[in-house]
């Protein structure tokens, strides 16, 4: 089959089996299960042929493979729905391939298919467990998640409009698929929605990210309606138009047109990847199963949001060379990023919950990639986007393993503890080996360890670019938060994995099923290897012996071309290696002594105050919590509801009821009952009255009426006689 | 004054007192045989207005079947009215008022007429006594065929209605 | 020979005579009596009036007879269907008073 067919075809499995599962394997978990993994295969398939078809094409990124048909007629023109893949959708779709498969595979093992039904469980609650008598007597094992199917169809969806969202060829239906992700994260987050928390967190992701969204959608209207397309290839490859709207001036801020939809459209990537200020949704999101935390976190949505923020880059950057000042977009793009990537860092310093630090570690690496794009380093963050989905998707499946693993020592030791608490922890290493050494992978590459990782390469990469740049603020920042990152990430490490067992349950803590270990390892490769495929040629010793793929594959995209890298200088790398090495050790010397569940952080006492604010997430949520969503509910509730609603359209309302009452009733007694009633009584009244007066005369004796008639008669003969025929 | 007249006013004369009689006279069989000399009068009457046709007439059907009629009718009604009390209501006279003031009126009304003295002479018959014209003119489709057949349809519907009032058919059929 | 107003005042005052019957008998055999009266004036009023007319005409005319045989026609239907309606209430009620049939009285 042709490339442009399989394009067609990536997305379809999944949302096949969405609509399968709702529609007849809603009650059959296995069947549930063999249709999303299924579909999931299938796309991962056909996405590793389409990938492997077309980065050996040449010229790919100017002539990209793809195909659309016409749409919705709009006037002359035509809405066109269509495929697409260039150099940035095909590393896009080879991550997306599989991640997404892993994160199916592993959710098998996460919802605990196959074992018992729990006792107690209920749909919207996570699986209390189940009481079996085995060979040992009676004993509390995990129960299968009452909502299984229901899971595997959501995710199906989600899938399906990630997929779509890649395969695209325009902006119209990335939005598509963007929108459909925004209420796959709303159901999923809330899966558990028996848990107010959970009820909370997808109500807050949803509003949250839309109003982001809401800019988005302001940005592709005004790109519609300036250039009439909302194609890639006929905006940001076509020489004219991308010149026309470079130079043509918009309304706001002395922006170039280019520049102020550049602008609009990374607000809603702040919202979707959730940089700061729309940050806030994020954690909170890890109130759902945590394939959803991987699913949303690492291989999709907040990937999406820096899809777009790539694929919007020429919009940005429109007027902007290397060597160049940059623009303002670019400008704001950079401080949104950098200050997000060192904000985050701080708070995970602080944070207990082991999906939490990843959430916030999460918020950073995006800043990272935000701030790279912003400086200009188009490859860097593409390759720290493909990178991080990797190792962040096998960190978030790993502590979805240690908690896991974790929910296993807590069921068969009947504690009460949290099994997501850090602090609860400790010398998993020997429980769980599998988890611990693809979980290691998986840090030491968020950390950036050196050479055999790959968030090394792409991180030094970013470091490099915005150095080589000359944007020495930004890479100051970036580099700190590069020294955090490590530490933070050493100290999850060594709260988790080393030392010894501060908790019964952890003691008892088992490793988990093959469906879940499988997964990890297949990640733990890419989260080592993917790194290879983009070594700069300067590297020192190393740099030539492997071929810069990437570079080259995706370097061709950006046609103002890459910042010379001729003149690599050590300081970056110098950098990178300090923190990243340095870190790790700072973790360790500082967490390794950590011997109590319910010990105080170390850091607490050298941070002081700082740390209460890390700890507190500097308030944001309580700042919002204060200027947005109180004035939003007394707006709702006061005023709209109380003063508004009931006060005054209740009050017009009744007023107008009262009022046409009033009048009823005035007309009633003043006029109806009088003049109609009263002249329909008086006329039956009247009329009894006169047949009564009349009745004497209807004697019944026949004579008399003769008597009468004749009298009648003969007196109106006479007049008639007299005064007509005489007169 | 010629024959005729006196012919006229003795008939006359006879048929009115008779048909006082026949409205105050207590006995009600005495009543129905005054109408007859009265009808019989007027036949006399109609006799000399050229219309012996007519006499003949009134003698078959008053005299012959209506007087028929009436004293059969007297006969079987009689054992409740005979000769008790009044025959007369309590408002006769008032009818006697009344019946004068409209005598009255009617000659009154006729005295201004100017042809009232016309004296009515022979006319002159074209087929003997008219009865050929007459019976033509009732079966001539130009003339006066419907009036005659709705005239015996009429009667027709007379007859069957009272041999239903009179015939007691609810009783004879069951 | 006979003048007209001969005719005229006989069938007036026969009439008024049945008219007097029709008011004041008790018996409604003797008030249909009274009734054969006031049609057989009408039918010398007709009859003086056709031969008055011919007269003029100089012709005999035949609608003023045609009318009177017309009367008698509805003289002898009257008589019949009145005698019936007497007999009838007669059976029911064992009067034939006319002012006893009062059942429409108001």
């Amino acid at each position: 089959m042709s490339t442009e067919i399989l394009l067609w075809i990536i997305p379809l499995p999944p949302l096949l089996a969405f609509a399968l599962i709702v529609l007849l394997a809603n009650r059959r978990n296995g069947l549930s299960t063999g249709l999303a993994v299924g579909g999931a295969a299938l796309s991962w398939l056909v996405s590793l042929v389409v990938f492997f078809r077309v980065i050996g094409v040449e010229g790919l990124s100017t002539n990209p493979i793809g195909q659309a048909v016409k749409w919705i007629p709009t006037g002359d023109t035509w809405l066109k729905i269509g495929v697409q893949m260039d150099p940035l959708s095909a590393v896009t779709l080879f991550f997306v391939a599989w991640t997404i498969l892993m994160i199916f595979v592993y959710s098998i093992g996460y919802h605990n298919f196959g074992q018992p039904k729990g006792d107690h469980d209920v749909p919207g609650l996570p699986p209390h467990g189940a009481i079996v008598k085995g060979a040992h007597g009676k004993q509390t094992v995990m129960s299968i998640e009452p909502m299984y199917a229901r899971f595997f169809a959501l995710i199906s969806l989600f899938a399906f409009a990630m997929y779509l969202l890649v395969v695209s060829d325009n902006l119209l239906t990335l939005f598509v698929g963007w929108e459909i992700m925004g209420l796959c994260s709303y159901l999923l987050i809330g899966f558990w929605y028996a848990k107010e928390s959970a009820r909370n967190a997808a109500v807050k992701a949803f509003l949250t990210t839309r109003v982001g969204d809401m800019f988005l959608m302001l940005g592709l209207a005004a790109l519609y309606s300036i250039t009439g397309t909302l194609s890639y290839q006929e905006i940001f490859g076509n020489e004219t138009v991308m010149h026309m709207l470079a130079t043509s001036a918009s309304p706001v801020f002395g922006l170039s047109w280019a520049g102020f939809i550049g602008l609009l459209i990374f607000l809603g990537v702040v919202g979707k990847s959730a940089q700061f200020p729309l940050h806030v949704w994020l954690p909170d999101a890890m109130e759902g199963p945590t394939p959803v935390s991987a699913m949303i976190h690492a291989a999709t949505m907040v990937s999406a949001g820096v899809y777009l923020a790539i694929r919007s880059f020429p919009l940005v950057a429109a007027g902007w060379q290397p060597g160049l000042p940059l623009t303002l977009p670019m400008n704001v793009m950079a401080a949104v990023g950098a200050f997000t990537a060192l904000f985050a860092a701080t708070i995970a310093l602080a944070q207990n919950d082991i999906k939490r630090v990843l959430a916030y570690s999460t918020i950073s690496q995006l800043g990272y990639m935000i701030a790279a794009l912003g400086t200009g380093a188009y490859v860097a963050a593409v390759f720290h986007l493909v990178t991080h989905a990797f190792f962040k998707a096998l960190l978030f499946l790993g502590s979805g393993s240690v908690i896991h693993g974790m929910e296993h020592g807590v069921l068969h030791t009947g504690e009460h503890i949290d099994p997501q608490n850090m602090y609860n922890m400790g010398g998993l290493r020997k429980k769980m080996p599998r988890t611990f050494w693809t979980f290691l992978i998986g840090g030491f590459a968020l950390s950036g360890f050196p050479l055999v990782t790959a968030g090394f390469w792409s991180k030094d990469e970013i470091l490099s670019g915005v150095f080589t740049g000359g944007h020495l603020l930004v890479f100051g920042v970036l580099a700190l938060s590069a020294l955090l990152t490590a530490f933070y990430t050493m100290r999850q490490i060594t709260l988790t994995f080393l030392g010894k067992a501060r908790t019964t349950a952890a003691e008892h803590a088992h490793e988990t099923p093959l469906t879940m270990t499988g997964p990890l390892m297949v990640l733990a490769v890419f989260a080592t290897a993917a790194g290879w495929v983009g070594i700069p040629k300067t590297f020192p010793l190393l740099g030539g012996l492997l071929p810069n793929w990437f570079e080259e594959f995706v370097g061709s995209m950006v046609h103002t071309g890459e910042p010379a890298v001729a003149s690599h200088s050590l300081i970056p790398l110098a950098t990178s290696l300090v923190v990243a090495l340095g870190g790790l050790l700072l973790g360790w010397q500082v967490y390794r002594r950590v011997d109590k569940a319910d010990a105080a952080d170390p850091m607490a006492e050298p941070l002081g105050p700082a740390f209460v604010v890390f700890k507190n997430k500097y308030g944001i949520d309580k700042l919002y919590q204060f200027i947005l969503i109180r004035p939003a509910r007394w707006l709702a509730e006061t005023f709209t509801y109380k003063w508004i609603d009931k006060g005054l359209l209740d009050g017009i309302l009744h007023g107008i009821a009262r009022l046409g009452l009033l009048l009823g009733s005035l007309l009633r007694r003043g006029f109806d009952q009088p003049v109609i009633s009263g002249a329909g009584d008086g006329i039956g009244r009247g009329t009894r009255e006169l047949g009564a007066n009349m009745r004497g005369i209807q004697s019944g004796r026949v004579q008399q009426y003769m008597i009468v008639a004749i009298t009648v008669l003969v007196l109106v003969g006479l007049a008639f006689y007299y005064l007509v025929f005489k007169a | 004054m010629t024959s005729l007249q006196i012919i006229f006013l003795v008939v006359a004369a006879l048929t009115l007192v008779s048909a006082c009689l026949v409205v105050m006279t207590r006995r009600i069989m005495h009543a129905a045989l005054w109408l007859v000399l009265s009808l019989m009068g007027v036949a006399m009457v109609y006799a000399t207005l050229q219309s012996g046709f007519f006499a003949v007439v009134q003698v078959l059907v008053y005299i012959g079947a209506i007087s028929t009629l009436i004293i059969f009718a007297v006969m079987m009604t009689r054992n409740v009215m005979e000769d008790v009390g009044p025959q007369s209501n309590r408002g006769w006279g008032l009818a006697l008022v009344g019946s004068a003031v409209l005598f009255g009126g009617i000659c009154g009304v006729l005295l201004t007429w100017n042809g009232m003295q016309t004296a009515l002479i022979e006319i002159p018959a074209v087929n003997g006594e008219n009865i050929q014209m007459l019976g033509l003119s009732l079966v001539d489709p130009m003339g006066f065929l419907i009036p005659f057949e709705v005239a015996s349809v009429l009667l027709l519907a007379a007859m069957v209605a009272a041999i239903f009032l009179t015939g007691d058919i609810k009783r004879s059929r069951s | 020979m006979i003048p007209i107003s001969w005719y005229l005042i006989f069938s007036a005052a026969l009439f008024c005579i049945g008219l007097y019957g029709v008011l004041s008998r008790k018996n409604s055999v003797a008030i249909l009596m009274g009734v054969e009266l006031m049609l057989n004036s009408a039918s010398i009023n007709l009859l003086a009036f056709w031969h008055y007319y011919s007269q003029i005409r100089q012709a005999p005319q035949m609608d003023s007879q045609v009318f009177v045989i017309v009367v008698f026609a509805v003289a002898a239907a009257e008589t019949a269907v009145g005698l019936a309606l007497i007999i009838s209430a007669y059976r029911k009620r064992q009067s034939v008073v006319a002012n006893d049939l009062s059942e429409l009285k108001g």
